[in-house]
Protein backbone atom coordinates (compact mmCIF):
# COMPACT_ATOMS: atom_id res chain seq x y z
CA UNK A 1 0.00 0.00 0.00
CA UNK A 2 2.68 2.52 1.06
CA UNK A 3 4.76 1.72 -2.13
CA UNK A 4 1.66 2.03 -4.56
CA UNK A 5 0.84 5.45 -2.49
CA UNK A 6 4.37 6.96 -2.92
CA UNK A 7 4.49 5.74 -6.62
CA UNK A 8 0.81 7.31 -7.23
CA UNK A 9 2.03 10.60 -5.26
CA UNK A 10 5.42 10.50 -7.92
CA UNK A 11 3.42 9.87 -11.02
CA UNK A 12 1.53 12.81 -10.37
CA UNK A 13 3.94 15.39 -9.71
CA UNK A 14 5.77 14.21 -12.66
CA UNK A 15 2.93 14.87 -14.36
CA UNK A 16 3.89 18.90 -14.42
CA UNK A 17 6.78 17.76 -15.85
CA UNK A 18 5.00 16.02 -18.79
CA UNK A 19 2.39 18.43 -19.59
CA UNK A 20 5.06 21.38 -19.63
CA UNK A 21 7.23 19.16 -22.05
CA UNK A 22 4.28 18.09 -24.27
CA UNK A 23 3.36 21.52 -24.24
CA UNK A 24 6.69 22.55 -25.90
CA UNK A 25 7.20 19.54 -28.15
CA UNK A 26 3.22 19.73 -29.62
CA UNK A 27 3.91 23.36 -30.11
CA UNK A 28 6.60 23.03 -31.95
CA UNK A 29 5.31 20.11 -34.28
CA UNK A 30 1.85 22.05 -34.77
CA UNK A 31 3.77 24.74 -36.14
CA UNK A 32 6.28 22.65 -38.11
CA UNK A 33 5.06 24.16 -41.17
CA UNK A 34 5.04 27.14 -40.22
CA UNK A 35 8.99 27.17 -39.23
CA UNK A 36 10.25 25.13 -42.41
CA UNK A 37 8.61 27.48 -44.48
CA UNK A 38 9.42 31.22 -43.02
CA UNK A 39 12.00 30.05 -40.47
CA UNK A 40 13.67 32.90 -38.11
CA UNK A 41 12.83 35.42 -40.33
CA UNK A 42 9.03 34.95 -39.15
CA UNK A 43 9.79 37.07 -35.58
CA UNK A 44 10.38 40.13 -37.96
CA UNK A 45 8.03 40.06 -40.90
CA UNK A 46 5.36 42.39 -40.26
CA UNK A 47 2.94 40.58 -43.35
CA UNK A 48 0.35 38.17 -42.22
CA UNK A 49 -1.32 36.81 -44.83
CA UNK A 50 0.12 38.30 -47.75
CA UNK A 51 0.14 37.65 -51.19
CA UNK A 52 3.43 37.33 -52.63
CA UNK A 53 3.82 36.62 -56.40
CA UNK A 54 6.06 33.76 -57.16
CA UNK A 55 6.39 35.03 -61.34
CA UNK A 56 8.99 37.50 -60.85
CA UNK A 57 12.10 35.15 -61.38
CA UNK A 58 13.73 37.77 -59.23
CA UNK A 59 11.21 37.32 -56.73
CA UNK A 60 13.48 34.61 -54.29
CA UNK A 61 16.52 36.74 -54.72
CA UNK A 62 14.83 39.99 -54.43
CA UNK A 63 12.90 39.65 -51.18
CA UNK A 64 13.57 43.07 -49.79
CA UNK A 65 11.57 44.40 -52.58
CA UNK A 66 9.14 42.20 -52.97
CA UNK A 67 8.49 42.81 -48.96
CA UNK A 68 8.17 46.42 -49.14
CA UNK A 69 5.39 45.83 -52.16
CA UNK A 70 3.55 43.88 -50.41
CA UNK A 71 3.59 45.57 -47.18
CA UNK A 72 2.24 48.60 -48.80
CA UNK A 73 -0.69 46.35 -50.36
CA UNK A 74 -1.35 44.79 -46.86
CA UNK A 75 -2.23 48.41 -45.39
CA UNK A 76 -4.50 49.00 -48.26
CA UNK A 77 -6.34 45.51 -47.54
CA UNK A 78 -6.22 46.55 -43.86
CA UNK A 79 -8.26 49.82 -44.72
CA UNK A 80 -10.86 48.27 -46.68
CA UNK A 81 -11.00 44.77 -45.74
CA UNK A 82 -14.68 44.12 -47.01
CA UNK A 83 -13.99 45.78 -50.25
CA UNK A 84 -11.37 43.98 -50.83
CA UNK A 85 -12.88 40.63 -49.62
CA UNK A 86 -13.74 39.19 -53.41
CA UNK A 87 -10.73 40.62 -54.59
CA UNK A 88 -8.76 38.65 -52.57
CA UNK A 89 -11.13 35.37 -52.93
CA UNK A 90 -10.39 35.76 -56.59
CA UNK A 91 -6.95 35.73 -56.71
CA UNK A 92 -7.14 32.61 -54.34
CA UNK A 93 -8.63 31.20 -56.94
CA UNK A 94 -6.28 31.99 -59.01
CA UNK A 95 -3.51 30.91 -56.98
CA UNK A 96 -4.72 27.46 -57.45
CA UNK A 97 -4.98 27.02 -60.86
CA UNK A 98 -1.16 29.09 -61.68
CA UNK A 99 0.38 28.52 -58.48
CA UNK A 100 2.55 31.41 -59.18
CA UNK A 101 1.69 33.17 -55.69
CA UNK A 102 1.37 32.07 -52.08
CA UNK A 103 0.76 33.75 -49.03
CA UNK A 104 3.19 34.72 -46.52
CA UNK A 105 2.83 34.95 -42.74
CA UNK A 106 5.02 36.81 -40.37
CA UNK A 107 4.90 37.48 -36.38
CA UNK A 108 5.92 41.05 -36.37
CA UNK A 109 2.91 42.49 -35.73
CA UNK A 110 1.42 40.70 -32.76
CA UNK A 111 4.83 40.06 -31.14
CA UNK A 112 5.55 44.13 -31.07
CA UNK A 113 1.56 44.77 -30.38
CA UNK A 114 2.46 41.79 -26.97
CA UNK A 115 5.56 44.15 -26.14
CA UNK A 116 4.08 47.79 -26.58
CA UNK A 117 0.71 46.93 -24.52
CA UNK A 118 2.55 44.80 -21.78
CA UNK A 119 4.98 47.61 -21.57
CA UNK A 120 2.12 50.39 -21.07
CA UNK A 121 0.47 48.31 -18.51
CA UNK A 122 3.74 48.00 -16.56
CA UNK A 123 4.27 51.86 -16.58
CA UNK A 124 0.73 52.37 -15.65
CA UNK A 125 0.61 49.97 -13.25
CA UNK A 126 4.02 50.34 -11.12
CA UNK A 127 3.40 53.33 -9.49
CA UNK A 128 0.19 52.67 -8.37
CA UNK A 129 1.02 49.10 -7.34
CA UNK A 130 4.01 50.41 -5.61
CA UNK A 131 1.74 53.16 -3.46
CA UNK A 132 -0.91 50.67 -2.32
CA UNK A 133 1.34 48.34 -1.07
CA UNK A 134 3.28 50.87 1.09
CA UNK A 135 -0.19 52.09 1.95
CA UNK A 136 -1.41 48.96 3.15
CA UNK A 137 2.10 47.73 4.64
CA UNK A 138 3.11 50.72 6.51
CA UNK A 139 0.42 53.66 6.34
CA UNK A 140 -2.85 52.13 7.17
CA UNK A 141 -3.40 50.84 10.43
CA UNK A 142 -4.27 46.65 10.83
CA UNK A 143 -7.96 47.42 10.91
CA UNK A 144 -8.45 49.40 7.67
CA UNK A 145 -5.46 47.59 5.77
CA UNK A 146 -6.94 44.50 6.08
CA UNK A 147 -10.08 44.96 3.95
CA UNK A 148 -8.86 46.91 2.22
CA UNK A 149 -5.69 44.36 0.85
CA UNK A 150 -9.13 41.72 0.44
CA UNK A 151 -10.77 44.33 -1.59
CA UNK A 152 -7.47 44.79 -3.60
CA UNK A 153 -7.36 40.90 -4.18
CA UNK A 154 -10.91 41.07 -5.27
CA UNK A 155 -9.88 42.84 -7.94
CA UNK A 156 -8.04 40.57 -9.46
CA UNK A 157 -10.04 38.03 -9.10
CA UNK A 158 -12.69 39.34 -11.56
CA UNK A 159 -12.80 37.41 -14.60
CA UNK A 160 -10.67 38.98 -17.14
CA UNK A 161 -13.36 38.70 -19.49
CA UNK A 162 -15.23 41.30 -17.43
CA UNK A 163 -12.21 43.55 -17.74
CA UNK A 164 -12.84 43.72 -21.47
CA UNK A 165 -16.48 44.53 -21.55
CA UNK A 166 -15.81 47.21 -18.91
CA UNK A 167 -12.69 48.67 -20.81
CA UNK A 168 -14.41 48.60 -24.02
CA UNK A 169 -17.83 49.79 -23.30
CA UNK A 170 -16.81 52.30 -19.94
CA UNK A 171 -13.33 52.72 -20.06
CA UNK A 172 -11.72 53.20 -23.27
CA UNK A 173 -14.16 56.12 -24.43
CA UNK A 174 -13.07 58.24 -21.45
CA UNK A 175 -8.85 57.78 -22.09
CA UNK A 176 -10.07 58.54 -26.04
CA UNK A 177 -12.00 61.85 -24.80
CA UNK A 178 -8.91 62.89 -22.63
CA UNK A 179 -5.65 61.95 -24.90
CA UNK A 180 -7.56 61.74 -28.53
CA UNK A 181 -7.21 58.51 -31.27
CA UNK A 182 -8.99 55.52 -31.72
CA UNK A 183 -10.87 53.58 -28.82
CA UNK A 184 -9.84 50.44 -29.40
CA UNK A 185 -5.95 50.54 -29.24
CA UNK A 186 -2.43 49.63 -27.94
CA UNK A 187 -3.36 52.84 -25.32
CA UNK A 188 -6.46 51.66 -24.09
CA UNK A 189 -5.71 47.71 -24.08
CA UNK A 190 -2.40 48.47 -22.08
CA UNK A 191 -4.30 50.60 -19.43
CA UNK A 192 -6.77 48.18 -18.83
CA UNK A 193 -4.25 45.41 -18.78
CA UNK A 194 -2.24 47.35 -15.97
CA UNK A 195 -5.54 47.71 -13.91
CA UNK A 196 -5.59 43.72 -14.29
CA UNK A 197 -2.35 43.27 -13.13
CA UNK A 198 -2.49 46.24 -10.29
CA UNK A 199 -4.09 44.01 -7.67
CA UNK A 200 -1.50 41.15 -8.35
CA UNK A 201 1.56 43.29 -8.43
CA UNK A 202 0.45 45.51 -5.50
CA UNK A 203 -0.44 42.39 -2.90
CA UNK A 204 3.34 40.10 -3.82
CA UNK A 205 4.95 43.39 -3.10
CA UNK A 206 2.87 44.00 0.33
CA UNK A 207 3.87 40.30 1.10
CA UNK A 208 7.33 41.01 0.69
CA UNK A 209 7.69 44.72 2.12
CA UNK A 210 6.14 42.88 4.89
CA UNK A 211 8.87 40.50 5.94
CA UNK A 212 11.10 43.43 6.45
CA UNK A 213 12.26 43.03 10.48
CA UNK A 214 10.36 45.32 12.56
CA UNK A 215 13.86 45.63 14.48
CA UNK A 216 15.54 47.30 11.32
CA UNK A 217 12.63 49.30 11.01
CA UNK A 218 12.22 50.62 14.54
CA UNK A 219 15.57 51.72 14.60
CA UNK A 220 15.19 53.87 12.33
CA UNK A 221 12.31 55.47 13.70
CA UNK A 222 14.40 55.50 16.32
CA UNK A 223 17.06 57.81 15.09
CA UNK A 224 14.24 60.31 13.74
CA UNK A 225 13.89 59.09 10.78
CA UNK A 226 10.72 59.62 8.60
CA UNK A 227 8.40 57.39 7.26
CA UNK A 228 9.36 58.20 3.67
CA UNK A 229 12.45 57.36 4.64
CA UNK A 230 12.14 54.18 6.61
CA UNK A 231 10.66 53.30 3.41
CA UNK A 232 12.82 54.54 0.85
CA UNK A 233 15.96 53.37 2.83
CA UNK A 234 14.74 50.70 5.02
CA UNK A 235 11.99 48.83 3.24
CA UNK A 236 12.48 49.36 -0.02
CA UNK A 237 16.37 48.36 -0.17
CA UNK A 238 15.43 45.30 2.22
CA UNK A 239 12.48 44.12 0.13
CA UNK A 240 13.69 44.94 -3.39
CA UNK A 241 14.79 41.19 -4.83
CA UNK A 242 11.33 40.36 -3.89
CA UNK A 243 9.40 43.07 -5.95
CA UNK A 244 11.33 43.23 -8.87
CA UNK A 245 10.33 39.48 -8.99
CA UNK A 246 6.93 40.60 -8.76
CA UNK A 247 7.50 43.01 -11.49
CA UNK A 248 8.78 40.19 -13.33
CA UNK A 249 5.70 37.75 -12.53
CA UNK A 250 3.04 40.71 -13.52
CA UNK A 251 4.65 40.96 -16.84
CA UNK A 252 4.63 37.49 -17.59
CA UNK A 253 0.93 37.29 -16.81
CA UNK A 254 0.23 40.76 -19.11
CA UNK A 255 2.29 39.11 -21.91
CA UNK A 256 -0.69 36.46 -22.11
CA UNK A 257 -3.74 37.59 -21.19
CA UNK A 258 -5.64 37.27 -23.73
CA UNK A 259 -9.79 38.68 -22.96
CA UNK A 260 -9.21 42.23 -21.80
CA UNK A 261 -6.83 42.83 -24.50
CA UNK A 262 -9.07 41.30 -26.77
CA UNK A 263 -11.95 43.66 -26.55
CA UNK A 264 -9.42 46.35 -26.92
CA UNK A 265 -6.29 45.89 -28.64
CA UNK A 266 -8.46 46.47 -32.83
CA UNK A 267 -7.36 43.22 -33.90
CA UNK A 268 -6.00 44.49 -36.97
CA UNK A 269 -2.37 43.30 -38.27
CA UNK A 270 -0.34 46.45 -39.00
CA UNK A 271 1.99 48.01 -36.74
CA UNK A 272 0.93 50.91 -34.82
CA UNK A 273 2.37 54.40 -36.05
CA UNK A 274 1.71 55.72 -32.60
CA UNK A 275 0.21 54.46 -29.24
CA UNK A 276 -3.43 55.51 -29.99
CA UNK A 277 -3.29 53.19 -32.72
CA UNK A 278 -5.10 49.88 -33.10
CA UNK A 279 -2.73 46.93 -33.46
CA UNK A 280 -3.18 42.78 -32.81
CA UNK A 281 -1.12 40.75 -29.53
CA UNK A 282 -0.25 37.75 -30.03
CA UNK A 283 -2.95 35.73 -27.91
CA UNK A 284 -5.83 37.95 -29.88
CA UNK A 285 -4.40 36.47 -32.99
CA UNK A 286 -5.10 33.32 -31.73
CA UNK A 287 -8.31 33.82 -30.34
CA UNK A 288 -9.64 35.57 -33.06
CA UNK A 289 -8.35 33.99 -36.11
CA UNK A 290 -7.65 30.02 -34.59
CA UNK A 291 -10.94 29.02 -36.01
CA UNK A 292 -10.94 30.10 -39.08
CA UNK A 293 -7.15 29.06 -39.35
CA UNK A 294 -5.73 25.92 -41.86
CA UNK A 295 -2.99 24.74 -43.35
CA UNK A 296 -0.22 27.18 -43.13
CA UNK A 297 -1.84 29.88 -41.12
CA UNK A 298 -3.03 27.51 -38.83
CA UNK A 299 0.33 26.02 -38.35
CA UNK A 300 1.87 29.99 -38.42
CA UNK A 301 -0.65 30.73 -34.87
CA UNK A 302 0.96 27.54 -33.70
CA UNK A 303 4.39 28.93 -34.10
CA UNK A 304 2.89 32.66 -32.27
CA UNK A 305 1.66 30.69 -29.76
CA UNK A 306 5.34 28.84 -29.54
CA UNK A 307 7.01 32.50 -29.26
CA UNK A 308 4.81 33.43 -26.55
CA UNK A 309 5.39 30.51 -24.27
CA UNK A 310 8.86 30.59 -25.35
CA UNK A 311 9.02 34.28 -23.92
CA UNK A 312 6.73 33.99 -20.42
CA UNK A 313 8.92 30.54 -19.91
CA UNK A 314 11.91 32.50 -19.95
CA UNK A 315 10.84 35.63 -18.10
CA UNK A 316 8.54 33.55 -15.20
CA UNK A 317 12.07 31.48 -14.98
CA UNK A 318 13.85 34.35 -14.22
CA UNK A 319 11.50 35.91 -11.68
CA UNK A 320 11.35 32.41 -9.53
CA UNK A 321 14.63 31.22 -9.68
CA UNK A 322 16.86 34.64 -9.27
CA UNK A 323 14.45 36.56 -8.03
CA UNK A 324 11.78 35.11 -5.38
CA UNK A 325 14.02 32.04 -4.37
CA UNK A 326 14.44 33.36 -1.01
CA UNK A 327 10.80 33.30 -0.63
CA UNK A 328 9.84 30.11 0.19
CA UNK B 1 11.54 70.04 4.33
CA UNK B 2 11.64 66.34 5.07
CA UNK B 3 8.69 66.36 6.78
CA UNK B 4 6.99 67.99 3.60
CA UNK B 5 8.45 65.19 1.63
CA UNK B 6 6.86 62.45 3.80
CA UNK B 7 4.11 63.93 3.75
CA UNK B 8 3.52 64.00 -0.28
CA UNK B 9 4.53 60.59 -0.50
CA UNK B 10 2.35 59.29 2.00
CA UNK B 11 -0.42 61.40 0.67
CA UNK B 12 0.64 59.92 -3.08
CA UNK B 13 0.65 56.51 -1.71
CA UNK B 14 -3.04 56.47 -0.11
CA UNK B 15 -4.32 58.39 -3.06
CA UNK B 16 -3.16 55.19 -5.43
CA UNK B 17 -4.93 53.23 -2.68
CA UNK B 18 -7.86 55.09 -3.64
CA UNK B 19 -7.11 55.16 -7.23
CA UNK B 20 -6.94 50.96 -6.68
CA UNK B 21 -10.29 50.99 -4.40
CA UNK B 22 -11.86 53.51 -7.32
CA UNK B 23 -11.55 50.56 -9.94
CA UNK B 24 -12.74 47.82 -8.41
CA UNK B 25 -16.19 49.79 -7.11
CA UNK B 26 -16.08 51.55 -10.88
CA UNK B 27 -16.22 47.74 -11.70
CA UNK B 28 -18.87 46.56 -9.78
CA UNK B 29 -20.90 49.68 -10.09
CA UNK B 30 -21.63 49.21 -13.55
CA UNK B 31 -21.86 45.71 -13.41
CA UNK B 32 -24.68 46.29 -10.84
CA UNK B 33 -26.01 49.19 -12.96
CA UNK B 34 -25.94 47.21 -16.56
CA UNK B 35 -26.48 43.66 -15.45
CA UNK B 36 -29.67 44.02 -13.00
CA UNK B 37 -30.92 46.48 -15.66
CA UNK B 38 -31.07 43.56 -17.80
CA UNK B 39 -31.06 41.14 -14.99
CA UNK B 40 -34.19 39.17 -14.96
CA UNK B 41 -35.01 35.53 -13.15
CA UNK B 42 -36.42 33.57 -16.45
CA UNK B 43 -32.65 33.95 -17.29
CA UNK B 44 -32.00 30.98 -15.01
CA UNK B 45 -35.18 29.33 -17.23
CA UNK B 46 -34.35 29.80 -20.75
CA UNK B 47 -31.07 28.72 -22.51
CA UNK B 48 -29.39 30.94 -25.28
CA UNK B 49 -31.58 29.87 -28.04
CA UNK B 50 -34.79 31.33 -26.36
CA UNK B 51 -33.11 34.55 -25.13
CA UNK B 52 -31.56 32.93 -21.35
CA UNK B 53 -28.79 31.71 -19.85
CA UNK B 54 -29.93 28.25 -17.88
CA UNK B 55 -27.75 26.53 -20.47
CA UNK B 56 -24.60 28.35 -20.09
CA UNK B 57 -24.97 28.42 -16.35
CA UNK B 58 -24.71 24.58 -16.15
CA UNK B 59 -22.27 24.08 -18.77
CA UNK B 60 -19.55 25.92 -17.32
CA UNK B 61 -20.87 24.51 -14.03
CA UNK B 62 -20.07 21.24 -15.54
CA UNK B 63 -16.64 22.12 -17.18
CA UNK B 64 -15.17 23.91 -14.19
CA UNK B 65 -16.47 20.84 -11.65
CA UNK B 66 -14.99 17.96 -14.42
CA UNK B 67 -11.73 20.17 -13.94
CA UNK B 68 -11.90 20.29 -10.27
CA UNK B 69 -12.58 16.31 -10.51
CA UNK B 70 -9.71 15.45 -12.24
CA UNK B 71 -7.40 18.46 -11.05
CA UNK B 72 -8.10 18.53 -7.61
CA UNK B 73 -6.92 14.92 -6.48
CA UNK B 74 -4.15 14.65 -8.97
CA UNK B 75 -3.06 18.23 -7.55
CA UNK B 76 -3.30 17.09 -4.17
CA UNK B 77 -1.07 13.75 -4.30
CA UNK B 78 1.52 15.66 -6.91
CA UNK B 79 1.55 18.40 -3.69
CA UNK B 80 1.87 15.74 -0.83
CA UNK B 81 4.82 14.09 -3.26
CA UNK B 82 6.65 17.10 -2.90
CA UNK B 83 6.21 18.31 0.84
CA UNK B 84 6.42 14.87 2.11
CA UNK B 85 8.21 12.33 -0.07
CA UNK B 86 10.58 14.31 -2.37
CA UNK B 87 13.74 15.52 -0.59
CA UNK B 88 15.71 15.11 -3.93
CA UNK B 89 16.40 17.79 -6.63
CA UNK B 90 13.51 15.95 -8.75
CA UNK B 91 11.09 17.55 -6.61
CA UNK B 92 12.71 20.97 -6.74
CA UNK B 93 12.73 21.31 -10.47
CA UNK B 94 8.92 20.11 -10.02
CA UNK B 95 8.03 22.52 -7.29
CA UNK B 96 9.58 25.39 -9.80
CA UNK B 97 8.10 23.67 -13.08
CA UNK B 98 4.36 23.55 -11.55
CA UNK B 99 4.95 27.60 -10.59
CA UNK B 100 5.94 28.35 -14.44
CA UNK B 101 2.80 26.33 -15.40
CA UNK B 102 0.50 28.48 -12.72
CA UNK B 103 1.71 31.65 -15.13
CA UNK B 104 1.85 29.86 -18.57
CA UNK B 105 -0.61 31.34 -20.71
CA UNK B 106 -4.15 30.05 -20.57
CA UNK B 107 -4.43 30.64 -24.46
CA UNK B 108 -1.42 28.36 -25.35
CA UNK B 109 -3.02 25.71 -22.75
CA UNK B 110 -5.85 26.11 -25.28
CA UNK B 111 -3.69 25.27 -28.23
CA UNK B 112 -2.24 22.61 -26.79
CA UNK B 113 -5.32 20.94 -25.93
CA UNK B 114 -6.68 21.84 -29.76
CA UNK B 115 -3.88 19.79 -30.77
CA UNK B 116 -3.88 16.79 -28.49
CA UNK B 117 -7.46 16.35 -28.18
CA UNK B 118 -9.40 18.57 -30.87
CA UNK B 119 -8.10 17.48 -33.64
CA UNK B 120 -7.58 13.89 -33.41
CA UNK B 121 -11.03 13.42 -32.14
CA UNK B 122 -12.33 15.75 -35.05
CA UNK B 123 -14.06 18.57 -33.48
CA UNK B 124 -14.49 20.88 -30.23
CA UNK B 125 -16.27 18.91 -27.23
CA UNK B 126 -17.02 19.64 -23.50
CA UNK B 127 -13.95 16.88 -22.35
CA UNK B 128 -11.30 18.95 -24.11
CA UNK B 129 -12.43 21.95 -22.26
CA UNK B 130 -12.99 20.36 -19.51
CA UNK B 131 -9.12 18.93 -19.70
CA UNK B 132 -7.90 22.73 -20.71
CA UNK B 133 -8.95 23.73 -17.33
CA UNK B 134 -7.90 20.93 -15.25
CA UNK B 135 -4.72 21.65 -16.45
CA UNK B 136 -5.22 25.42 -15.62
CA UNK B 137 -6.23 24.27 -11.82
CA UNK B 138 -3.28 21.62 -11.42
CA UNK B 139 -0.27 24.01 -10.59
CA UNK B 140 -2.52 25.76 -8.28
CA UNK B 141 -3.45 22.73 -6.37
CA UNK B 142 -0.33 21.50 -6.01
CA UNK B 143 1.19 25.16 -5.07
CA UNK B 144 -1.58 25.35 -2.15
CA UNK B 145 -0.84 21.62 -0.90
CA UNK B 146 2.60 22.20 -1.04
CA UNK B 147 2.67 25.26 0.81
CA UNK B 148 -0.58 24.22 3.52
CA UNK B 149 1.52 20.90 4.17
CA UNK B 150 4.49 22.84 4.73
CA UNK B 151 3.11 24.74 7.78
CA UNK B 152 2.20 21.21 9.58
CA UNK B 153 4.30 20.92 12.53
CA UNK B 154 6.73 18.14 12.33
CA UNK B 155 6.18 16.70 15.61
CA UNK B 156 2.82 15.70 14.24
CA UNK B 157 4.08 13.51 12.13
CA UNK B 158 6.70 12.28 14.51
CA UNK B 159 3.90 11.29 16.63
CA UNK B 160 2.26 9.26 14.13
CA UNK B 161 5.43 7.42 12.89
CA UNK B 162 6.15 6.71 16.89
CA UNK B 163 2.56 5.04 17.27
CA UNK B 164 3.69 2.90 14.25
CA UNK B 165 1.23 4.07 11.37
CA UNK B 166 3.17 3.51 8.04
CA UNK B 167 4.15 7.36 6.56
CA UNK B 168 0.66 7.14 4.33
CA UNK B 169 -1.24 6.21 6.84
CA UNK B 170 -0.24 9.05 8.78
CA UNK B 171 -0.16 11.43 5.65
CA UNK B 172 -4.11 10.98 5.15
CA UNK B 173 -4.74 10.95 8.78
CA UNK B 174 -3.13 13.29 10.30
CA UNK B 175 -0.99 15.75 8.13
CA UNK B 176 -3.74 16.27 5.56
CA UNK B 177 -6.42 16.54 8.02
CA UNK B 178 -3.76 19.34 10.05
CA UNK B 179 -4.19 21.24 6.82
CA UNK B 180 -7.42 20.44 5.54
CA UNK B 181 -8.57 24.27 5.85
CA UNK B 182 -5.78 25.84 4.35
CA UNK B 183 -6.11 22.90 1.41
CA UNK B 184 -9.78 23.83 0.93
CA UNK B 185 -9.53 27.59 0.52
CA UNK B 186 -6.80 27.27 -2.11
CA UNK B 187 -9.18 24.68 -3.88
CA UNK B 188 -12.42 26.78 -3.49
CA UNK B 189 -9.84 30.00 -4.99
CA UNK B 190 -8.85 27.93 -8.05
CA UNK B 191 -12.22 26.73 -8.52
CA UNK B 192 -13.04 30.29 -8.63
CA UNK B 193 -10.31 31.12 -10.62
CA UNK B 194 -11.37 28.32 -13.68
CA UNK B 195 -15.00 29.18 -13.49
CA UNK B 196 -14.17 32.28 -15.30
CA UNK B 197 -11.62 30.88 -17.55
CA UNK B 198 -12.22 32.13 -21.14
CA UNK B 199 -9.13 31.90 -23.16
CA UNK B 200 -8.69 27.99 -22.75
CA UNK B 201 -12.12 27.07 -23.62
CA UNK B 202 -12.18 29.42 -26.94
CA UNK B 203 -10.96 26.76 -29.11
CA UNK B 204 -12.05 23.50 -26.90
CA UNK B 205 -15.26 23.64 -25.85
CA UNK B 206 -16.70 26.47 -27.83
CA UNK B 207 -20.03 26.52 -26.70
CA UNK B 208 -22.94 26.28 -27.81
CA UNK B 209 -26.93 27.71 -27.67
CA UNK B 210 -28.61 24.70 -26.87
CA UNK B 211 -28.92 23.09 -23.10
CA UNK B 212 -26.13 20.09 -23.71
CA UNK B 213 -25.18 17.27 -21.15
CA UNK B 214 -23.32 15.31 -24.01
CA UNK B 215 -19.74 16.28 -23.06
CA UNK B 216 -18.54 14.71 -26.70
CA UNK B 217 -20.10 17.70 -28.52
CA UNK B 218 -18.88 21.44 -28.16
CA UNK B 219 -20.42 22.29 -24.87
CA UNK B 220 -22.20 25.85 -23.84
CA UNK B 221 -19.56 28.13 -22.12
CA UNK B 222 -21.28 30.71 -20.15
CA UNK B 223 -17.75 32.70 -20.54
CA UNK B 224 -17.40 32.23 -23.93
CA UNK B 225 -20.67 33.11 -25.07
CA UNK B 226 -20.29 36.70 -23.12
CA UNK B 227 -17.71 37.16 -25.34
CA UNK B 228 -19.30 36.31 -28.55
CA UNK B 229 -22.39 38.04 -27.11
CA UNK B 230 -20.42 41.46 -26.54
CA UNK B 231 -18.82 41.86 -29.91
CA UNK B 232 -22.80 41.13 -31.37
CA UNK B 233 -23.72 44.57 -33.08
CA UNK B 234 -27.43 44.33 -31.67
CA UNK B 235 -28.45 45.98 -28.41
CA UNK B 236 -30.14 42.61 -26.89
CA UNK B 237 -27.26 40.70 -27.22
CA UNK B 238 -25.02 43.26 -25.63
CA UNK B 239 -27.69 43.51 -22.79
CA UNK B 240 -27.28 39.63 -22.06
CA UNK B 241 -23.65 39.81 -22.31
CA UNK B 242 -23.81 42.04 -19.15
CA UNK B 243 -26.23 40.48 -16.98
CA UNK B 244 -24.07 36.92 -17.78
CA UNK B 245 -21.05 39.02 -16.80
CA UNK B 246 -22.78 40.13 -13.77
CA UNK B 247 -24.00 36.71 -12.67
CA UNK B 248 -20.72 35.51 -13.28
CA UNK B 249 -19.09 38.12 -11.37
CA UNK B 250 -21.08 37.35 -8.00
CA UNK B 251 -20.71 33.73 -8.38
CA UNK B 252 -16.73 33.90 -8.62
CA UNK B 253 -16.83 36.66 -5.77
CA UNK B 254 -19.16 34.66 -3.66
CA UNK B 255 -16.79 31.55 -3.78
CA UNK B 256 -13.53 33.34 -3.58
CA UNK B 257 -14.87 34.98 -0.07
CA UNK B 258 -16.22 31.97 1.18
CA UNK B 259 -13.12 30.53 0.53
CA UNK B 260 -11.70 33.57 2.75
CA UNK B 261 -14.01 33.52 5.33
CA UNK B 262 -12.87 30.20 5.87
CA UNK B 263 -9.04 31.25 6.76
CA UNK B 264 -10.34 33.77 9.26
CA UNK B 265 -12.07 31.94 10.82
CA UNK B 266 -9.37 29.34 11.13
CA UNK B 267 -6.65 32.06 12.18
CA UNK B 268 -8.87 33.46 14.84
Amino acid sequence: MEKIFRNLAFSSASLVFVILIGIFITLFLASKDSIDEFGLGFIVNPNWNTEISLSNPNANMDMDMDMDDSSASDDMMMLDDEDDMPAEADTMLFDEDVKDTFTEYGGLVPIVGTLLSTIIALVFALPIAMGIAVFLAEIAPKNIAYPIGIAIELLAAIPSIIFGMWGLYYFAPIVADLVGGYQVSLLTAGLVLGVMILPFMAAITRDSMNTTPDVLKESAYAMGATKFEVIKDIIFPYSKVGIIGSIILALGRALGETMAVAFLIGSIFTLPSSITDPTISIPVAMANNFGEAAGLGESSLFYLALILFIISFAIISIAKLYFLRGAK
Amino acid sequence: MRLLINKIVLGLSTLSALIGLGFLAWILITLFIKGLGSFHFSLFLNDLIDGGLRNLIVGQFILAGIAAAIGIPLGMVAGIYLQEYGRSRYAGLIRNLSDIMMSAPSIVIGAFVYAIVVVPSGGTSGFAGAIALSIMMLPIVINTTDNMLSLVPRELREAGIALGASKYRVILDIVIKAAKVGIMTGILLAFARIIGETAPLLFTSETSNYFSLDLSESFPSLTVSIYDLANEPEESSRDLAWAASFILTVLVLTINLTGRYFTRNKKR
